[in-house]
């Protein structure tokens, strides 16, 4: 009988794993709809400028959908390495920005004979001070208290402004005319992998990294005592004797060395320049890509893909039937409000278990329970 | 006094001014009440007595509406009264002062009282009206004073202000004295007296039997949910009290026998000296424990709730560092926590990733889950943990399966001490006999093991020796169901 049971419970849940994303997707696709047909759009005429503009031909999904899902993917992957800690990094889109003007500001001042060498370590810039803007809301939160949900959205600010002052003041230009950086110089560009196309080798990073990402925290020791961190950190701590704050510490560190990476990618790779709007909110949107991935790092692949493909076609839709691109916005987020609702709805309604298990505050000492 | 419209005056006068009739209360197939009985005349301080768990909460919460019985009758002066919430309690007189305040910590003492919801929201009448109950009950308290600042026994005289202000007559006070100071504690126990001289109803559940005896008027002794004494204050003792909380144990007193292991203890495992732990708010929950376990020997700790016996256990099994004294112990020690959702398993995580927990602090390199898998499957046949396969989610597994999957992980590297905290708590009569095997098993078979049980009976049953803490303090007592009892009660009598 026990047997009946949890077949029956596991066959539900891989139900509900499938089901879910669809349910988001077919939601947030009546959801634009409904907007289009309201605002005066043409529905069809409007759609079919979104699936061309991201799935449209091969030049497309290649220079469209798959360059925009790239970023996404590095920050997809940071918050999910973080939110399985039980880290509710909100900062990716910060780490991502301090990622790109730290592999700008190597860059652009290596000589060009570094080639391939200067290339790594302009990445590697971005992933140590992604890491390193990182910590400083680990350090808040560990040392201070302070909740990283906040400490994280302030220094997205932070970071945007820091950011705009560096293309104003010493990375400007030669000329100081344009708020942008030099232009980084061709030998210290990620190299292109599709000729003809803007996709460049980026994108087998980003999925490699992944890839790495799922085998890590499947396969070692440090992979479980960050899973197990995060799922419950009293246990982890009592009957695995794991030092929680200091994966805590290691996890949020290498969550913004992956978003750092991200954007080291995204200006050797895409803009070849540092500019201030340099992100549409990549690190935003890798929660809804990290969540319709249900955190699971190979997963996101897949849903980076799926936002990327959004965002591209957004563009087109914008460009080709005159659609402001926030629609696209507007039906993304729904995606995200479905995904997040769902976990509260069904059998482990309220015991637990949830995808997001943050706002629990960290056990202090353990203190004598309350007398029955 | 509330009376409500229409009442027969006449049955009112006779029946008591609160009348809880065989109240039973299950959660789950957890039975907390069970027939439990109450009747408090009006005017008299009635105090409910028993053991943690007994129900006395429980059987408060449903007087005061914020829990509902499975059957029995509340009646209020004679009327049967159907309380959905506090605010019903509250319409017929009856308030609460809980264990854990109800207060707004970052507002004012007229703010806090007029959250209490007492006609329209003005804080100059509220202020006022806090002053006049103050000069007319002798609790005066600075309307304006942040709560934040003021010392714990204000706080408690503020719930008091405000179920006054609701013109509560019958005021239930859950522990109030456990929080304060002795000096603290007797002003209060006047006031109680006082407050019930003047026509007031007081229900004072308690420990302190001393304190207890000192103040009420008549007690009622709860135990595993059901009332087992009503008495005058006058006509018991605190010995007989205590035998009615604790309760005889005659019939498994004679299972004890044969279950004492029959060779000597050998070499000392755990080894504590002169230990103190001090908490974060600075209070001291041991102190100078001292204390040897050997190798082939159990030791039963009892104690009453908060006597200092979670820290006991946490240092013993090297989840917690002394703030004084030294400790010697093994490396590897099993221990069984007894919140077990929150310290022992990831509810969401498989049975072999929760068997994977023991020792991952330390592992390095690549997991060898193909090891770890064979060994939770050989686990789970060993120790008769009934699940679909070493892949289910802890969470689909009872309470009793893993329980079990827990002390099998904990004595999987045969540590050298087991260290068990309420081993059985939850769990029903058949896994709890499988849980006592198992322990006395893990005995036999060298492992030094301590035993902690909320349940005196439990202790009794498995120990070999007994040592008692009580307020901190760790003492050897003789495996006698009195003197056990007399100790534990020791510290705060």
């Amino acid at each position: 009988m026990n047997t009946l049971v949890n077949t029956r419970m596991n066959t539900r849940a891989t139900l509900r794993a499938i089901l879910e994303p669809l349910l988001a997707g077919v939601l947030a696709l009546l959801v634009l709809c409904g907007l289009l047909a309201v605002s005066g759009y043409p529905v069809r005429d409007s759609l079919t400028a979104l699936w061309q503009g991201a799935f449209g031909s091969w030049s497309v999904l290649a220079s469209g959908t798959l360059v925009r899902a790239t970023p996404l993917l590095f920050t997809g992957l940071a918050v999910a390495v973080a939110f399985r800690a039980g880290i509710l990094n909100i900062g990716a889109e910060g780490q991502l920005l301090i990622g790109a003007a730290a592999a700008t500001a190597v860059a652009v001042h290596l000589s060009p004979a570094f080639g391939v060498a200067g290339l790594l370590l302009a990445l590697f810039a971005g992933v140590c001070c992604g890491g390193l803007w990182a910590a400083i809301a680990a350090v808040l939160r560990l040392r201070f208290g302070v909740l990283e949900v906040i400490s994280t959205i302030m220094l997205n600010v932070i970071a945007l402004n820091i950011t705009g002052m560096l293309v104003r003041g010493p990375l400007q230009e030669p000329t100081h005319t344009f708020p942008q950086s030099a232009l980084i110089d061709q030998a210290l560009r990620l190299p292109r992998v599709i000729p003809g196309t803007r996709l460049h080798a980026g994108v087998v990073l980003a999925v490699v990294t992944a890839l790495t990402i799922a085998w890590f925290l499947r396969a070692t020791a440090s992979g479980f005592r960050l899973r197990m961190t995060g799922a419950n950190p009293p246990a982890a701590a009592s009957a695995g004797k794991i030092d929680v704050a200091r994966v805590t510490w290691l996890a949020f560190v290498a969550s913004g060395a992956i978003a750092g990476l991200g954007g080291a990618v995204e200006v050797t790779g895409v803009t070849y320049a540092l500019y201030e709007n340099l992100s549409p909110g990549y690190g935003y949107t890798a929660i809804a890509v990290a969540l319709l991935a249900r955190l699971n790092p190979a997963r996101a692949i897949g849903s980076a893909v799926i936002f990327g493909a959004l965002e591209a076609g957004a563009s087109a839709m914008q460009r080709d039937a005159q659609v402001p691109a926030g629609m696209v916005g507007v039906a993304e987020a729904c995606v995200i409000l479905v995904l997040v609702a769902s976990e509260w709805i069904g059998p482990r309604a309220g015991k637990g278990g949830r995808l997001i298990r943050g706002g629990t505050p960290r056990p202090g000492p353990t203190t004598t329970a309350p007398a029955t | 006094m509330v009376i409500p419209a229409g009442t027969d005056r006449t049955v009112s006068t006779a029946a008591p001014r609160l009348a809880l009739d065989s109240i039973r209360r299950s959660y789950g197939s957890v039975l907390a009440l069970d027939d439990a009985n109450l009747s408090v005349a009006a005017g008299e301080v009635h105090a409910l007595l028993g053991e943690n768990g007994a129900g006395k909460s429980t059987m408060m919460k449903i007087a005061y509406g914020l829990d509902q019985a499975n059957a029995g009758t509340i009646r209020v002066d004679g009327v049967v009264a159907t309380l959905r919430s506090p605010r019903d309690a509250m319409a017929r007189g009856i308030g609460m002062v809980q264990q854990h305040f109800a207060l707004v910590d970052a507002m004012t003492v007229a703010e806090n009282v007029a959250l209490a919801g007492v006609d329209m929201f003005s804080l100059d009448a509220t202020a006022a009206m806090i002053r006049r109950i103050g000069e007319a009950s002798g609790l005066s308290l600075d309307p304006d004073a942040i709560v934040r600042d003021l010392p714990i026994g204000a706080q408690q005289r503020l719930e008091i202000v405000k179920a006054l202000a609701r013109r509560t007559t019958t005021l239930i006070l859950d522990e109030p004295t456990a929080v304060l100071s002795p000096q603290e504690s007797a002003e209060l126990l006047e006031w109680i007296r006082r407050f019930a001289d003047s026509g007031g109803t007081v229900i004072l559940i308690a420990h302190k039997l001393r304190e207890v005896l000192s103040v009420a008027d008549r007690v009622t002794v709860l135990r595993r949910g059901r009332t087992v004494l009503t008495a005058a204050a006058s006509d018991v003792t605190e010995s007989s009290l205590a035998n009615a909380m604790l309760g005889e144990a005659a019939v498994r007193a004679t299972v004890t026998e044969q279950a004492r292991s029959s060779t000597p203890p050998g070499a000392t495992v755990l080894s504590l000296h002169g230990v103190s732990v001090v908490d974060a708010a600075g209070v001291e929950r041991l102190r100078g424990a001292t204390l040897d376990v050997r190798s082939g020997e159990m030791v039963g700790v009892a104690a009453i709730e908060g006597a200092g016996q979670r820290e006991l256990l946490r240092v013993l099994a090297g989840r917690m560092a002394p703030t004084r004294g030294t400790v010697q112990l093994p490396d590897a020690i099993g221990f069984a926590p007894e919140d077990r959702h929150r310290d022992a398993v990831i509810l969401d995580a498989t049975l072999t990733e929760n068997v994977a927990l023991r020792g991952a602090g330390q592992r390095r390199g690549i997991v060898a889950w193909n090891r770890l898998r064979a060994t939770t499957t050989a686990m789970m046949r060993a120790r008769d943990v009934r699940a679909d396969s070493e892949g289910a989610t802890m969470r689909t597994l009872s309470g009793g399966n893993q329980q079990k999957l827990v002390l099998g992980r904990e004595l999987a590297d045969a540590p050298a001490a087991l260290v068990v905290e309420n081993p059985t708590r939850g769990l029903d009569i058949r896994a709890t006999a499988d849980m006592h095997a198992a322990l006395r098993a893990a005995r036999d078979a060298g492992t030094a093991v301590v035993v902690y049980s909320s349940d005196l009976d439990e202790v009794l049953l498995l120990a070999d020796r007994i040592v008692v803490v009580a307020a901190g303090r760790v003492r050897d007592v003789p495996s006698d169901r009195d003197a056990v009892g007399r100790a534990m009660l020791a510290g705060i009598a």
